[in-house]
């Protein structure tokens, strides 16, 4: 399942806002590459322009098929956790209900929320919510799993529980691109991180190295930040 | 000055108290002519029989005559009130309402009619030939309770009119296959619409009487004075010969009541002849006699109302979608059918469906007001849908986009399953609005909840028990369904991201 990702020049503007300014990125499989950097740093526009969400105004994209996981999870509200992830399976790739079901059995069990299957999505806490929409994104197996600041709605315990099945993921050959703010999380798990101000890249690299020595202002501003709030909170 | 003005305003308003009162007397102009009419040269006068004779009786009680209008079906209430304190446009003499009100002597006898197609003729002469046939006659009329009494008899199928124009021009039409009423009108109708042929032989004999509140008798007296005097001095008959209704049955009618006069007044010996069958009842004689039919008009109204209500919501889904989905022209079209629909009373609607394109498209009377309350409807159901649609968050339509899902996928598996659940409490609301509006349709000659309740009440002269039961059956119908969608509502709660 090797799905190398790949994106060149990539510029994106609102009116006279410019958002992303010339992206460079790329990504192989197995890796977990986490892209940090402030609000409006241009990270979630470039998960959604990968998704197909949004469209470039310049750039090349070399992207396979891929699945996200949303900061606010966006799990069908009238559905539940197990037919929220049967419905593409059934739909698009046309599975038999028995098989559809069966696969998101297997993952709700994986990611350790079997025994949710039957709740609607109000009644599911953050952290469940957010493993049942990373089975719903991985029951179309795609190569390529986008997550938007998956630790957000996570206390630290979780953290922990959600690094070790992206890790798995990962594993398994698929490539991992993730926006986080929590650079403890993105020490611990990401393979490489990207770092972006005023949609440009200023800096990537191995994540301990990036965030044990950064060397530009940016990144060393964003590691101060961060750490501020959390001392805050 | 504020004195001056003072003084002035008092004598503005002393002055007609001093004067008599203006008599103030209710008939209905509504399709009234020859009885009462609004003057074609000049609509802020009144015209026709009644009109000089309430401006007689007022002239020789030595008052003038005031016009109030009143709907015809509404008179004997209005009477109670004291809306008025004469009532007279071809009111009927029946026992029920002598039994409630104060009513005058008969001033004018009339031939119950049968009127069909001049086609028809040979065929139709009587209402036991009309077996299975659509008989039309005016709503809460002597020729109404003949026409139920054939109902059972004879088979026919009765069809009550709010006016006495549409019976003629729907028998024209084809939709009703006879029509009886007062030879009056039935003469009009002949003049006005062509085809139509008038039986002579009379069904049954009535006579129009004046009616005053029931305890007003002091004026029913001197209003009996005033048209014995007129029966002898010619004048009645002068006003009858320039409306062209003079016959040789009222001068028998005029002889036979100056002779009881000068003896003893009997008020009920002049409707022997035209007693409708069953008109007399009391309220609670009548209770059970007209139960079933409450039943029966509450399960037309329901079955209206489902079948309106289920075209709307087809027709609104359809609209609503074209309006989310479709190209400029398509939303155009769209929004404008919905600002006709919701900018126009329903009840004009109505009017069109039935009579206005009755020329290209008959529609039977049923299907009419199922298609008129169903195109009213939809407009304010797409309206919901289309807002349910837009509320949908868009993170929902993105999550449907990433998995794989067509733009139809998305709307039939997500969006509109979570529009649904937010639609169907403002949908309750219409359904029991839609559940009452059906009453216009009596305009349309079904006779539903409403218009039974008020036939009922008309019959019996009170609004207060069948009121009261046909609110019940109101209420019957429309607080289940407001639990159902309550319990709905409940287990579908939407809880926006």
């Amino acid at each position: 399942m090797s799905a190398p990702l790949r994106v060149r020049g990539l510029r994106l503007a609102r009116g006279a806002r410019t958002i992303l300014d010339g992206v460079d990125l790329q990504a192989a499989a197995g890796e977990i590459v986490a892209l940090m950097g402030l609000s409006g740093s241009g990270k979630t526009t470039i998960l959604r322009v990968l998704a197909g969400l949004e469209r470039a105004d310049a750039g090349e994209i070399e992207v396979p098929r891929s699945g996200m996981v949303f900061q606010f999870h966006f799990l069908f509200e009238h559905l539940t956790a197990l037919e929220n992830i049967c419905l593409a399976p059934m739909h698009v790739h046309r599975l038999s209900r028995g098989e559809a079901e069966a696969r998101a059995r297997a993952l709700l069990g994986e990611l350790g929320v079997g025994h949710r299957e039957k709740a609607l999505p109000r009644e599911l806490s953050g952290g469940e919510a957010q493993r049942v929409a990373i089975a719903r994104a991985l029951a179309v197996d795609p190569p390529v799993l986008l997550l938007d600041e998956p630790t957000a709605s996570l206390d630290p315990a979780r953290r922990h529980d959600l690094g070790d099945a992206l890790r798995q993921l990962a594993a398994s050959g698929r490539t991992l691109l993730l926006t986080s703010h929590d650079d403890d999380f993105v020490r611990d798990f990401a393979t490489r991180v990207v770092v972006l101000a005023n949609g440009r890249v200023v800096e990537e690299g191995a994540a301990r190295l990036v965030l044990e020595h950064a060397q530009h202002e940016e990144t060393r501003k964003l590691l101060q930040i961060d750490r501020q709030m959390r001392r805050i909170w | 000055m504020p004195r001056l003005l003072l003084l002035l305003a008092f004598l503005g308003v002393s002055t007609p108290l001093h004067a008599q009162s203006p008599l103030r007397w209710g008939g209905d102009s509504e399709g009234g002519a020859p009885f009462v009419e609004a003057d074609p040269n000049d609509p802020t006068k009144m015209v026709g029989f009644d009109v000089e004779i309430a401006e007689l009786v007022a002239r020789r009680l030595g008052r003038e005559a005031q016009f109030v209008q009143i709907a015809f079906s509404s008179l004997d209430q209005s009477a109670r009130r004291g809306d008025f304190d004469i009532g007279l446009s071809g009111i009927e003499d029946i026992p029920a309402r002598r039994a409630s009100l104060a009513a005058s002597l008969p001033y004018y006898e009339f031939r119950e009619v049968i009127t069909v197609r001049a086609a028809d003729r040979g065929r139709f002469s009587s209402l036991a030939e009309l077996r299975g046939r659509r008989v039309a006659t005016l709503g809460g009329t002597m020729a109404y309770d003949l026409l139920l009494q054939a109902e059972r008899d004879h088979g026919i199928v009765a069809v009550s009119y709010d006016d006495d124009v549409h019976p003629y021009s729907d028998l024209a039409l084809g939709r009703v296959d006879a029509v009886l009423l007062d030879h009056v009108l039935a003469e009009r109708a002949m003049r006005r619409t062509a085809g139509l042929f008038t039986h002579s032989a009379a069904v049954a004999i009535g006579h129009y009487i004046i009616i005053t509140a029931p305890e007003n008798t002091s004026l029913r007296e001197r209003v009996d004075d005033v048209l014995r005097e007129a029966m002898l001095d010619g004048t009645l008959e002068a006003i009858f010969r320039k409306w062209q209704v003079w016959n040789d049955d009222q001068p028998r009618l005029y002889a036979r009541l100056l002779e009881t006069a000068s003896a003893e007044p009997t008020r009920t010996e002049s409707v022997d002849a035209g007693t409708p069958p069953g008109g007399g009842d009391r309220l609670f004689t009548a209770l059970p006699r007209y139960l079933p039919s409450l039943l029966r008009a509450a399960l037309i109204t329901l079955v209206l109302s489902c079948a309106s209500m289920a075209l709307a919501v087809l027709l609104g889904v359809a609209i609503a979608t074209g309006r989310v989905y479709g190209g400029p022209a398509i939303r155009a079209a769209l929004t404008g059918y919905v600002e006709v629909m919701r900018g126009t009373p329903v009840l004009l609607q109505l009017f069109v469906i039935y009579y206005g394109v009755a020329d290209v498209i008959r529609l039977p009377a049923f299907a009419a007001a199922l298609l008129g309350l169903g195109l009213n409807y939809a407009a304010y159901e797409s309206e919901i849908y289309r807002s349910a649609l837009e509320a949908v968050p868009r993170g929902q339509l993105e999550a449907a986009r990433i998995l794989g899902l067509t733009r139809w996928q998305t709307l039939r598996l997500v969006r509109a399953p979570q529009a649904f659940r937010l639609a169907l409490a403002p949908m309750t609301n219409d359904f029991v609005a839609l559940l009452k509006d059906s009453s216009l349709v009596s305009v349309l000659t079904v006779v539903e909840l409403t218009k039974q309740t008020q036939i009922f009440a008309t019959n019996v002269g009170s609004w207060l028990v069948p009121g009261l039961l046909c609110a019940a059956l109101y209420l019957a119908m429309s607080l289940p369904l407001s639990h159902v969608a309550r319990r709905l509502e409940q287990r579908w709660k939407v809880v926006p991201s």
